[in-house]
């Protein structure tokens, strides 16, 4: 293995690199794209059954399926790293957008009145005061997503996209394990560093959770 | 000076919350709303910072109408406090004491040596500065939520409920800190309580609303206890209204007899408790009721023993009151 990887440590590294990019791009899109429709869905209570509902049905699309399809609806080419990235994001939002919006409900509906009735201000009550708190139920989410972002990449490969997933098709075509074993270990790593990373960050921004 | 013009708050639905209420919340005093549940005594009090809007009818804070200034500029020049305080919980301490100044546009760091200030104010030390709400009890959580509504100042707080959840004994602990401050502060408060005993402790006026929102009736905690409007005020103000009342009276004007045949403790006190003219008629009951001699001692500013008073001379001068 370590002579494997001696040889072919540029393609490795580019495979790792490419999945990175095409796991947390698409996370970091979702997250933008959730949060106002999560919001949507408080804001307008009658929404939140029918928006959580559509989004859980996004959510079940099978990966390979929306991989294939996508091309055809976006007029892409099938080869189009653009096919992940928008079927990620797609799940990201799915997820997201309905995590962001029971975070934004878990908060204390007498914290959100006192908040009203000290001057704040819709749109700052919200940035202030409902996103903070909510942000542990919104990051719990995130982790989710990050992390079956970083495994649904591997699927790619099987539409010919790069990523680590490469390393599983090129052993499997030439019945060598070596790239197979190295690419499970560093997209398993890899899910647990960004997971890692995401608990940390948490740690950091939400020290009220830790106390009593 | 708050004025309420004939209000009216129908919800949507049907139902009748407050029901052509007028009334005139005097500047510096507390007002207190008080009530069964579903009197439309905090429909009232959310009418004035226009966290629900009436119906029919005008709101008017010295003159004003309170629709008249944006809504969120009006409540940051109105405390709010609330049952269980309501805190933000991502916040510390001293950072919900400072939120309204922030609001106001001042400098975290001003906003802060305001909210270190009135924490000691509420009897909070310093230490309690950095902590978070969760990290409260009850009662401490209460005292944040009284600082962080007088952190801008305001002439007016509005109080729902904010000593219903703290136990009984914090709660006495609470209403005698308040007073304490109130009698520095002189602001207008308007407060809401189911408990007409405290509702009678704490306000210099009293309103009584009824089912649906109309007021009963208006007016001093003696008012109230001497000479209740109807049927409902003396049912809800209680069974003991003849011995509660006499609380409103001190000792200045009952007669004593000579001080002869003292008994003292083993501490040289007399035995029996004392009581000076300022204490209330209610008080000096309870004194000679449960002295074991029978009789309670009056003493003069310099504590000194200047007066016996026993049952009977209790029973002579109420006797002599009648009117």
């Amino acid at each position: 293995m370590i002579e494997y990887l001696r040889n072919n440590h540029v393609i490795v590294w580019q495979a790792l690199q490419e999945h990175l990019y095409l796991a947390l791009l698409p996370v970091l899109l979702g997250f933008v794209i959730a949060l106002p429709l999560g919001y949507l869905a408080v804001r307008f209570p009658r929404l939140y059954h029918p928006l959580t509902n559509v989004y859980g049905i996004l959510y079940s699309i099978p990966s390979l399926a929306l991989f294939v399809f996508l091309p055809v609806i976006l007029g892409t080419k099938v080869l189009s790293p653009i096919n992940i990235v928008v079927a990620l994001t797609i799940y990201t939002v799915a997820l997201l957008a309905r995590t962001v919006a029971d975070g934004l409900r878990s908060v204390d509906a007498v914290v959100v009145q006192a908040a009203t009735a000290m001057g704040y201000r819709r749109t700052r009550r919200l940035i202030s005061v409902e996103l903070p708190i909510a942000l542990p139920v919104i990051l719990a989410g995130l982790r989710v997503a990050t992390v079956s972002n970083i495994s649904l990449v591997s699927v790619g490969s099987l539409i010919g996209i790069g990523g680590l997933g490469q390393l599983f098709t090129r052993g499997f075509q030439l019945f060598y394990m070596e790239p197979i074993l190295i690419g499970v270990i560093l997209s398993v790593l890899l899910a647990a560093i960004a997971d890692l990373i995401i608990v940390l960050v948490q740690r950091a921004i939400t020290p009220w959770t830790r106390v009593a | 000076m708050i004025t309420f013009e004939d209000v009216v708050k129908v919800y949507p639905g049907g139902s009748t919350a407050v029901d052509h209420l007028s009334m005139e919340l005097p500047t510096g005093k507390m007002t207190v709303l008080v009530g069964p549940s579903g009197c439309g005594k905090t429909t009232s009090l959310r009418m004035i910072n226009r966290m629900i809007s009436p119906s029919a009818g005008r709101i008017l804070i010295d003159g004003e109408d309170v629709t008249a200034k944006d809504e969120a500029l009006l409540r940051r020049g109105i405390g709010y406090v609330i049952q269980h305080a309501g805190l933000f919980p991502h916040r510390t301490v001293l950072d919900n004491v400072a939120t309204v100044p922030v609001l106001l546009g001042e400098t975290r760091r001003a906003a802060r040596a305001k909210a270190l200030a009135l924490l000691e104010r509420v009897g909070l030390a310093e230490e309690f500065a950095k902590r978070y709400p969760a990290q409260l009890s009850g009662g401490q959580q209460q005292r944040v939520g009284v600082a962080r509504a007088l952190a801008a100042d305001p002439p007016i707080m509005l109080m729902d409920e904010p000593f219903s959840a703290v136990d009984p004994v914090v709660r006495l602990q609470l209403h005698d800190e308040f007073l304490r401050l109130q009698q520095d502060l002189g602001k207008t408060i308007v407060m809401v309580t189911h408990d007409i005993d405290e509702a009678l402790k704490l306000g210099d006026r009293v309103a009584v609303l009824r089912e649906g929102g109309h007021l009963a009736q208006f007016g001093t905690p003696r008012d109230l206890v001497t000479n209740p409007a109807d049927d409902f005020v003396s049912g809800f103000v209680g069974k003991d209204r003849g011995l509660r009342g006499l609380s409103f009276d001190d000792a200045s004007a009952l007669p004593v007899r000579p001080v002869e045949g003292l008994e003292l403790d083993a501490a040289g006190k007399p035995r029996g408790g004392t009581f000076t003219k300022a204490d209330s008629l209610r008080t000096v009951i309870d004194l000679v009721i449960s002295s074991p001699t029978g009789v309670a001692v009056r003493v003069g500013p310099d504590g000194a023993p200047d007066g016996l008073v026993s049952h009977h001379d209790l029973a002579d001068y109420l006797a002599s009151r009648r009117p």
